[in-house]
This record gives structure tokens, C-alpha cells and sequence, in this order.
């Protein structure tokens, strides 16, 4: 398994060099960011003193071997609209986005699970037709869609949730969190709920599915046979064995979340990494561009590599092993 | 759509019931975000709006741009070659010390020479030597006769020689030097979120109304607009033009508006023999029709201003005929914005060789001025009907000014017919004229923006003498003759309309509207 | 309906039933009225997007036709030449009729092209990793699983940050961003049969690589690649309407269903909900009902879940 292990950290060190490599001589096609900061009535000298200040006078080789010996000792680059290190930039908003994507992950267990359960026992109810209506709704509308609606519902006509912003935060362990005052919990309702419309409808999907195979096997009609009330053999034989997908691909889709909320923070003007990073792209800040997507490479081949980790711990019949047929 | 309007009235005055309760607190939404609190970081409007709250400058601008005591009280030339500035005395920053001239000595040195900044203020203060006389008194020189000194004076924000000039960004961001002397003190600044501040009691001018303010960006039109409606905030700044009419007709919501120095023009390529966008109806190469003065008037003629602004900004902007709108320093009495005439137009091309027409493509920003890829679209729709067959391309800014200022070979500008908009950050005409009508100059820094190459011996002359003359009348004598040669007789530019400006405040609240686009917590005043 | 016609073979080879497979195929389709409502929705929407120059009485591409006198109309409303806008006009004087039918041509395209063409890179890659095995396999599928990591979206919107607007570029964005999906799929199960009998006899016979792989393996896969083609489509045609909203899709004169909601997005405050209602109704009643007809495909062609 420590092979194994080395072996993948091997293979993720090479696409995330891979990765860099193509971003960096990528971006750097793209625009001029000179002109995004000078002020227009700025003097040649002027504007060339903020290109030799930001090394876009060096070829672009030589920025990206500057770039990779920055790397290697932990230096991403410095923003060129901030002026700060991009790293710094990224992991100060990334609690922002992270409380949004646990909260969206919250919403989605809460939610899909008891609905897809009823959806599962009751297949052809006339609300559990609703829910799975509902659950395609769920996958077919963009979220950006809906989150304008939401906007418009919530924020507007109603008036009962704020549209924008992060509201009031406490600090826990030098992290501050939002969902622990109710001026916060009120400001991260809708994006969190924006953001896990679509796995709420994962996971009632699953959850539907597993309880519709679920119910015919054997262990289930035995507990039927042996007297155990409806709610007992849902609440601890049913449930437990559904749980288990359910919760793997919830962990996977983890990182799907992060990316989505790229598109939830613009809407919501919610301060997390996803909004720093569209407006890097905007604004073509290139080191936030590089550093956010080696960030984001980092994490979810860690992702990935604990959920295989634990797959294996949590079942021995998988064997962690490249695979050679 | 009247259940909608319902809904909204209601949303917002359950809003403003909630947000009475706390009146003495106010909370702004901002169209930008700040990109940093160090206030020699980054010489952009954004910055300046927010630098403007915590420091104060030598000069200050009014709400028109017109030059007012600061921390300086008075001001002037003693000879040709220097001014001599009068401190304020008895100014203490928010850390305590107290104001002199060392202080603004020590903050003109660090604002040009600030790392890793973008864009800094070395504009403004080059060439120019600073000589502290005594505590408060300043001298600068400079190598030839300046009439702007004033002017950049005001944009040089002042910070302490005990806490600030010795700093770095993140210790402005992190508040451990943003001390200044303006009329409201840091408290917490969470990039992207907010900006929150509050009073200073000890301020020399006007004390602001509200014991504190949170500043936050809300970048999305309609999700400020929501914002404001929904009472999470109690102004915002750039109302969308699309929104102002329901807006207004809302008795909950009042609106401020002001035009602003921004113009809203046309480039067009005069310097190619052949332009690279410009082709004839069938696809062949012509020779350039925008090198000839004729047919860029011809097209000025074809574009219907007044239905730009009707239709396009929903009457946010004014039909404009030259590079600022009427009042400011140095602007023309004569020129008019050109009348629509599209027959004449045509006739107009066809007489200059071009009896079928030509085609063209337009290029425009579609992030950067207000509805700019709309204005774009509707250029094109009115060249396309006089026989100038006109394509649309509009991107990102970020790609879109690089290409345009020297996207071509040899550093040139790329398009041949794009729009831009210029906004005269002094307040006065020699602003524009020396960026976009000035032959293009790159070592004397005129020109800079001159993306057509627009080039004419007299104008030059006229706008350099301009900028020697320290007499304000004869200055602008000059400064509007220059106007009328550039766009009456040259058609270096075609102006297609100036920007009105909107702030939109929960009842109760007035703003007044400024000409520089300024969002100042100092100016919001409750009216009960 | 071509994919129904597709099906043929499967049912063909697994076929026990007297009935023909098209028919007991059909006929179990049809059972549900949902779908059946979904799939003649869908069918008017492509033939909408098919005859959209017909259809629509106005080209919104064509800027002599179009006037920014006659912008932000509401529904009803005559233009200068006395037409009637049956949605209203958008913000640059567009006829929404016929911009959403337009648009639906460009978003339909988007769509159906990088579908297709990642499903043939995807197929290609799969068959080739499920046939030789090894270490082919290996790197391919490592390399598949790498890019199913990365959420679509994020790799798409990178893509084009790099590649700049353009309707090749979302192609290109989007094949990029799906292909692994119908590798994964194709490789899964062309495995199952590689290892079924028929296979075996026919490599013993001594057929060639390429007609075992495309007479044999390839058909018995398709039931698994049709709901994925689906799916995928319908996710693509998403993709590229967040992807517009997020400013780095579309250009802005040839506006698809995404960029015409986006570009309506700042009108929503100001009670011109027209201008992106209808074709966020156009966009959802798409996505929808290729959603619809997916689900069914999906419990049609899934013998688990035959009740």
C-alpha cells in the first residue's frame, strides 16, 4: 500500500507540473494585463516600469522557471492587483467557500435523504412523482438560473433572506464562520441552497434507487418476517446500507461543489475563492489564475487519494493496486 | 408584471422599517472593489473613492471637480517656476501624530515608488521637486512652467511619516498603517466582503452624519439593485440604466444624478493606408475611407445620438459634441453634437469614392463602460443602414485595451473604428487632449491613448502652449480652440454621449452626485 | 428518433421475446406518459432549431434587419415596420421569437457537436483501452479518471480563459471537458462483453481486430452510450449557458439561449422579465425533456430495474 501510495503522489507531482506548465505558457497568450492597470493616461515610462516590475519584459520561459523556483518554496506569486501573495489570497477566502460547500453538502443530505427514502418506499405515491419531478428539475435547471430566481423570490419579492454578501461572522480556531450567527446563517441560505440543488437531487436519486433494491433483499423481508416496525427496519437496517453510497459519492462530489460555487459566489457576492478567481480571469491576474488551479489541483487529487485510502480500509475486497490485466 | 411591483414596494419598506432602527450606522454597496487600502497602491478609481474616506489630499475636489482646500489652504504660483503651498495647522492623524510638511514630503516620495504596484502616482509627480520651507509651508518646482500643479496635487492622497511612509500594502490592509486624516478611521477591511469605518470626531472639515459605515462591493447591477430593495444596504452607486425608471417611480427609493466627465467616443484608424478591419462590399481591399475628414464626419452624421441615448441608456447620457461637457474648464461654446442626417451621410460617402459603401468592423470593450456592448451594436445597426456594411466584435476588457493600444505589429493599434470612453480625471479639457488628440508621442507621454493616430502640427502646438500657460483664461482660450480643430474641423474623434451618473438611497437619504464618479460616505446626508 | 432505431442491435442479440425488440422496446418507452410528452417535445424543439430561419420572421443576426429603436418592446408590441413581436424585443432591438429560435439553433449545435465529438474521442479511447488491456489501459484509464476529477465546469471555464470566446472554442471546451465520460463508459462495458463467448469464438475464427471491435463489441455497448449521450447532451447545453453567463462563453452578436438569459438578467429588476424569461423557458423546457427522455432510456435499457 506505501508503494501505492508513493506511486500516486509520483503520478499527481507530474500533472500537477503538467498542469502548471500548460496554464502558465496559456495564459500568457492571453491579453496584456498591462493595460488592464495602467491608468490610460499613464507615459510609455510609466507603463514599462509596471511591465519590468511584473517580469512580462522576460520571455516567458524564463517568468516560468522564476515561477517554478518560487513554487518549490511555497511562493505562488504575487497578485498583480492585490500586490499580495496569491497563496495568501486564495487560503484567506477559501473558509468562506468551504463553509458554503459544507453547508450546500448539509442541505443535500438533510434534504435529498428522507425525500429520496420516502420516494424509494412509496415509488408510485402521487408526492413521490412530485419529488422525482422535482428531482429533474433539480438536474436540468442551471444553476445560475436559479440562483437568479432565488434572488428574485427570496431577496426581492418576499424580502425574508439578504441577496449578497457574507454577513456576521464569528471567529472559531482563527477561522471565521458565518453559520453560527443568525445575520450569517440568514446570508448563507440561499447560496448554500443554490449551490446543493443539484446534488439534493443526487442523493435523492441515490437514495430512491438504493431503497428500491434495498427493500427486496433478503435481510429486509426477513426483518419484515420477524415483526420489526416499518419505521425500525428503515430507520436502522434500511438507511445504514444506503448510507454508504450515498456517502461516498457525496464525498466525491465534494469537489464539484467547490467548483460550483464559482458560479454561486458571482451571483451572491459571496466572498470565497470561486468570485476571486472570476474576477482573476476578468481582471487577468495571472498568478491568482495559476496559483488557484494548482490549489485546486492539489486538493482534489488529496481528495481522491483518502477516498480511495479509506475505500480500501473500509472494504477489504478492494486492493489498492495499479491495475494490470 | 404588477404583482411584481407590489412585491417589490413591500420588500423595501419592510427594508426600510429595519433599517431606521439603525440609522446612525450606514452600509453602501459599491459597483468596484477595492484592491487594496494602501492609498499609493494603485492609481484607480476604486482606490481613490475608498482612499478618499481614511486620507485626505493637499487639495480636495468638490462634488464638480473644482479645486478646494485640503490639507493645504492655500495655494499658488510665486514665479514661473514654483508654487508655494500653505499647510493646514493643528491636523493630528488617527494615530495621534501631528501634520506638517514632513509628512507630505515623506508621502510624495513613497507614492510614486510603492512594489508591486500596478499603476502608480509617478504621473503625477514627475518632474516635480518638493522643498519643505518650514513646518507648513511646501515649494515645488518645476523645470518649466506648470498650470496643472494644483490638479495633481489633489490626487496624491497624504499619509503619516510616523505610522504610514514606512509601510508596507499589507500593513494598510491590515490596518496597521492606514492612518490618515480624513474624516473617517479604519476598522476592518475584508477583501472582496466589506470595508467597515467609522467616524472621526476630530475631523478638521465637515464631520460625516453617521458614526460608521460599511462599504460593501456588490459588482452585479441587478444584485445591487436587489440589494438596495431588499434593504441590505442603504445606497448603492452605478444604478443600471436598465433599472432607474422603476426606480424613480418607487416613492421608498430616492435618486441622485449628476453628468459625468466620462465621453463616449469613437476611434477610427488614421494612420493606415489600408486598414485591417476595412474592407469593400464585396470583400477587396480599399484604401483606407477613415483617413479622409469627410467620411468620419459623414459618419458622424449617421449615428443617431438621440436614439442612443434613448433607447440604449435609457436617457442616462447626454448627446455630446466634444471631449467634456459643458461647464468644465476649457471646453468649447461653439461645438454641437452632430446632427443626424443619414441621407446626407450617404451622400456624403459616396462623393468621397464610395458609391456602394464599405465594410467596416467595430470593436468595443463590453465590461468597461456603461451598456458599451450595447452602444456598440447600435453604431452598427446605424452604419449598416447608410451602406457601411459594420460587424460587431466586443471582449473582455482585458484583452480588449491591450489589442486596441498595440495589438498590431510594431506596437500598433490593432482596430480600425473602436469605442472608448475617457474620462477627464483633473476636471479640465487639456486631459483629453493631450491622451487622445495629441500626435502620438511615446517619449514625451503624448498621445497615450491616441489609438487612431490622429496627428495635426497646429492642434499640437495649441495644446503644448495650453499646457505652459499658468493663466486660467488664456489657458482656456486655448484649450477650447484645440477642441474645435480636433473635432469640428478634423474629426479626429466622433464623442457619442457623456454618462450621467446614479446613486440610488433608501427614503431618507441624499447624495450628492459628483462629477468624478466618487461614491463618498461624507456626502450621504439623511434629510430628516 | 435515431436512437431508437440504434437500439435494434442489443435487443437483437439479447432478444428471448416473440415480439420484435423494436417494438417491445418502443412499446415499454411509450409507457410512461411523461416521457412520451418529452419526447415529442423534444422532437418540436430540434425541429424548432432545425427550421429556425424559416420559423422566425426576422434574422436577429442580420443588423439592417434589426433596430435599436424597437429595443426593450414588450410581448405584443409593433416594431417600426408594423410586425407584431409575439415575446417583445431584447436590449439591442432583437425580435425575442426569433432570437430564442436562433438561439436554440446555437445552444442544440453546441450541444449535439461536442456530444458527438467527444463521444467518438471517449469511444475511441474506451474500446481501445477495454480491447488491449495492459498497460494502454492502464494509462488511459488513469489519465480518465484524472480528468473525471476535475469537475467539468472548471475545466471548461479554464480552457477558455485560455482559448478566448468563440463558438469552436466551447466545442472544443466542452468535448474536453465530457469525452471522459463516454471513455469510462464504453471501456466499462465493452469489458463485460470482451469477455463474453461470442467474442472468444469470434477471435478463435480469426477475425480482425477492427471487425471484432466494431461488429461485435462496439453495438453491445450502445444501450449504456445512449443514456450517456443523453445526459451529456443535456449537461452541455447547461455547461455552455453558465459558461456564457459567466462571461467567457459566446459572443455577444449570435447570442445562444444562455447568453440571451444572461444578457435579460440585468433587466430582471426593472420588470422586463421578458427578455430573459422566455428563453430561460426555452433553455429549461430543452434540458428538461432530453432529461425525461434519458430517465426513461436509462429504465428501459437497465434490466435491473425492470419491475
Amino acid at each position: 500500500m506505501t508503494v501505492y501510495i508513493i506511486r500516486r503522489l509520483m503520478q499527481s507531482a507530474v500533472v500537477v507540473f503538467l498542469m502548471s506548465v500548460i496554464v502558465f505558457f496559456g495564459l500568457h497568450v492571453v491579453g496584456d494585463p498591462v493595460y488592464m492597470f495602467a491608468s490610460p493616461d499613464a507615459p510609455q515610462e510609466e507603463i514599462e516600469k509596471v511591465i519590468r516590475q511584473f517580469g512580462l519584459d522576460r520571455p516567458v520561459y524564463e517568468q516560468y522557471w522564476l515561477f517554478l523556483k518560487g513554487a518549490l518554496s511555497g511562493d505562488l506569486g504575487r497578485s498583480y492587483v492585490f500586490g499580495e501573495p496569491a497563496l495568501k489570497l486564495i487560503t484567506q477566502r477559501m473558509p468562506a467557500t468551504l463553509e458554503l460547500a459544507f453547508v450546500a453538502l448539509f442541505l443535500a443530505v438533510v434534504l435529498g435523504i428522507p425525500l429520496g427514502l420516502y420516494a424509494g418506499l412509496k415509488p408510485h405515491s402521487s408526492v413521490s412523482r412530485t419529488i422525482m419531478a422535482g428531482s429533474i428539475l433539480g438536474f436540468s435547471l442551471p444553476t445560475f438560473w436559479v440562483g437568479i430566481m432565488l434572488i428574485m423570490v427570496f431577496a426581492v419579492m418576499l424580502g425574508w433572506l439578504p441577496s449578497t454578501g457574507r454577513g456576521d461572522t464569528v471567529t472559531i480556531l482563527g477561522i471565521e464562520v458565518s453559520f453560527l450567527t443568525l445575520d450569517g446563517l440568514s446570508h448563507i441560505f440561499l447560496p448554500a441552497f443554490n449551490l446543493a440543488l443539484l446534488k439534493i437531487s443526487l442523493v435523492i436519486r441515490l437514495t430512491r434507487a438504493g431503497t428500491r433494491e434495498a427493500i427486496h433483499q433478503d435481510y429486509i423481508k426477513f426483518a419484515r418476517a420477524k415483526g420489526l416496525s416499518t419505521s425500525r427496519i428503515v430507520g436502522l437496517h434500511l438507511l445504514k446500507n444506503i448510507l454508504i453510497p450515498v456517502v461516498t459519492v457525496l464525498g466525491l462530489e465534494f469537489g464539484s461543489l467547490i467548483a460550483f460555487s464559482v458560479v454561486t459566489e458571482t451571483i451572491f457576492a459571496w466572498p470565497g475563492m470561486g468570485k476571486l478567481l472570476i474576477e482573476a480571469i476578468q481582471t487577468l491576474d495571472r498568478p491568482i489564475i495559476v496559483a488557484y488551479l494548482m490549489m485546486i489541483v492539489v486538493v482534489f487529487i488529496v481528495i481522491n487519494l483518502v477516498v480511495d485510502i479509506l475505500y480500501s480500509v473500509l472494504d477489504p475486497r478492494v486492493r489498492l493496486r495499479d491495475q494490470t490485466v | 408584471m404588477k404583482s411584481l411591483k407590489i412585491a417589490l414596494t413591500t420588500g423595501v419598506a419592510l427594508a426600510a422599517l429595519t433599517s431606521f432602527a439603525a440609522a446612525q450606522e450606514l452600509t453602501i454597496g459599491l459597483s468596484s472593489e477595492v484592491t487594496s487600502m494602501d492609498p499609493h497602491f494603485h492609481n484607480l478609481t476604486p482606490n481613490n473613492q475608498v482612499a478618499d474616506h481614511v486620507f485626505d489630499s493637499l487639495i480636495g475636489q468638490d462634488e464638480k471637480q473644482r479645486l478646494v482646500p485640503g490639507l493645504a489652504v492655500e495655494w499658488g504660483p510665486i514665479d514661473d517656476l514654483t508654487w508655494e503651498i500653505k499647510l493646514r495647522e493643528g491636523v493630528t492623524f488617527h494615530d495621534g501624530s501631528t501634520f506638517n510638511a514632513d509628512d507630505v514630503i515623506c508621502s510624495f516620495e513613497r507614492a510614486p515608488n510603492v512594489p508591486n504596484s500596478p499603476s502608480g502616482y509617478g504621473t503625477y509627480l514627475a518632474g516635480k521637486t518638493f522643498e519643505k520651507i518650514d513646518d507648513f509651508t511646501i515649494h515645488a518646482k518645476t523645470p518649466e512652467p506648470y498650470p496643472l500643479m494644483a490638479n495633481d496635487l489633489s490626487t496624491v492622497s497624504i499619509i503619516s511619516d510616523e505610522t504610514g511612509c514606512g509601510a508596507t500594502t499589507e500593513d494598510f490592509n491590515s490596518g496597521a498603517a492606514t492612518h490618515g486624516t480624513g474624516p473617517w478611521k479604519f476598522v476592518e477591511y475584508v477583501p472582496g466582503d466589506r470595508i467597515v469605518l467609522e467616524r472621526n470626531d476630530g475631523y478638521f472639515g465637515e464631520k460625516p452624519e453617521f458614526a460608521k459605515v460599511t462599504l460593501k462591493p456588490i459588482k452585479s447591477g441587478p444584485a445591487r439593485v436587489a440589494a438596495l430593495l431588499a434593504g441590505d444596504v442603504d445606497m448603492i452607486n452605478s444604478v443600471p440604466t436598465t433599472d432607474l425608471a422603476t426606480l424613480k417611480e418607487n416613492s421608498d427609493i430616492e435618486i441622485s444624478e449628476g453628468v459625468s466627465n466620462r465621453v463616449i467616443y469613437l476611434h477610427m484608424d488614421q494612420f493606415r493606408d489600408a486598414s485591417p478591419f476595412v474592407s469593400g462590399k464585396d470583400g477587396s481591399d480599399i484604401p483606407n475611407p477613415l483617413m479622409n475628414a469627410d467620411v468620419r464626419k459623414a459618419i458622424s452624421m449617421a449615428i443617431n445620438r438621440d436614439a442612443i441615448v434613448e433607447r440604449v441608456m435609457e436617457g442616462q447620457a447626454i448627446p455630446a459634441g466634444q471631449l467634456l461637457p459643458d461647464g468644465f474648464f476649457g471646453v468649447s461654446d461653439s461645438l454641437q453634437p452632430e446632427a443626424f442626417d443619414p441621407e446626407k451621410a450617404k451622400d456624403i460617402i459616396a462623393e468621397a469614392g464610395f458609391p456602394e459603401g464599405f465594410k467596416l468592423r467595430i470593436h468595443g470593450p463590453n465590461d468597461r463602460y456603461i451598456n458599451d456592448a450595447k452602444i456598440v451594436e447600435a453604431v452598427a445597426q446605424m452604419l449598416t443602414r447608410i451602406g457601411v456594411e459594420t460587424d460587431v466584435e466586443t471582449m473582455p476588457r482585458s484583452t480588449y485595451f491591450g489589442r486596441a493600444s498595440r495589438g498590431a505589429e510594431g506596437d500598433l493599434p490593432e482596430f480600425s473604428f473602436i469605442l472608448v470612453g475617457w474620462g477627464a480625471g483633473s476636471g479640465e479639457a487639456s486631459s483629453p487632449l493631450r491622451s487622445l488628440i495629441h500626435t502620438f508621442d511615446k517619449d514625451a507621454g503624448f498621445g497615450a491613448s491616441n489609438r487612431g493616430r490622429h496627428s495635426d502640427a497646429e492642434i499640437d502646438g495649441i495644446i503644448e502652449e495650453a499646457l505652459r500657460t499658468v493663466d486660467d483664461e488664456k489657458r482656456a482660450a486655448l484649450l477650447a480652440q484645440a477642441t474645435e480643430l480636433a473635432i469640428g474641423r478634423n474629426q479626429a474623434i466622433i464623442p457619442l454621449h457623456y454618462q450621467v451618473n446614479a446613486w440610488a438611497a433608501r427614503k431618507g437619504l441624499t447624495y450628492k452626485a459628483r462629477t468624478d464618479e466618487y461614491t463618498l460616505a461624507q456626502g450621504v446626508t439623511s434629510s430628516n | 428518433m435515431t436512437a431508437i432505431s440504434e437500439n435494434h442491435p442489443i435487443e437483437a442479440t439479447g432478444g428471448e421475446r416473440v415480439d420484435t425488440p423494436f417494438r417491445r422496446f418502443a412499446a415499454e418507452f411509450f409507457e410512461s406518459k411523461v416521457a412520451t410528452g418529452a419526447l415529442i417535445l423534444l422532437v418540436v424543439i430540434v425541429l424548432a432549431a432545425l427550421f429556425a430561419p424559416l420559423l422566425s420572421p426576422q434574422n436577429p443576426y442580420d443588423l439592417a434587419q434589426v433596430s435599436i429603436l424597437d429595443s426593450r418592446l414588450p410581448p405584443g408590441e409593433k416594431s417600426m415596420d408594423g410586425y407584431t413581436f409575439l415575446l417583445g424585443t431584447d436590449g439591442a432591438g432583437r425580435d425575442l421569437y426569433s432570437a430564442i429560435l436562433h438561439g436554440l439553433r446555437i445552444s442544440l449545435s453546441v450541444g449535439v457537436m461536442s456530444g458527438i465529438i467527444a463521444l467518438l474521442v471517449g469511444m475511441a479511447v474506451g474500446l481501445a483501452a477495454a480491447y488491449w488491456g495492459g498497460r494502454v489501459e492502464t494509462v488511459i484509464m488513469r489519465i480518465v479518471d484524472l480528468q473525471l476529477s476535475f469537475p467539468a465546469v472548471l475545466v471548461a471555464l479554464i480552457l477558455l480563459t485560455l482559448l478566448g470566446k468563440g463558438i469552436e472554442n466551447i466545442i472544443l471546451a466542452l468535448v474536453v471537458a465530457q469525452w471522459a465520460y463516454y471513455a469510462r463508459t464504453v471501456r466499462g462495458s465493452a469489458l463485460v462483453e470482451r469477455r463474453k463467448e461470442y467474442v472468444e469464438a469470434a477471435t478463435c475464427l480469426g477475425l480482425s481486430h477492427n471487425r471484432i471491435v466494431f461488429r461485435h463489441i462496439l453495438p453491445n455497448c450502445l444501450a449504456p452510450l445512449i443514456v450517456v449521450v443523453t445526459v451529456q447532451t443535456a449537461h452541455a447545453i447547461a455547461l455552455e449557458a453558465t459558461l456564457s453567463f459567466l462571461g467567457v462563453g459566446l459572443p455577444q452578436t449570435e447570442p445562444s439561449l444562455g447568453l440571451l438569459i444572461s444578457n435579460g438578467f440585468e433587466y430582471m429588476m426593472s420588470g422586463r422579465y421578458w427578455i430573459s424569461f422566455f428563453p430561460g423557458i426555452a433553455l429549461l423546457l430543452t434540458i428538461v425533456s432530453i432529461n425525461l427522455v434519458g430517465d426513461q432510456l436509462r429504465d428501459v435499457l437497465n434490466p435491473r430495474l425492470k419491475r
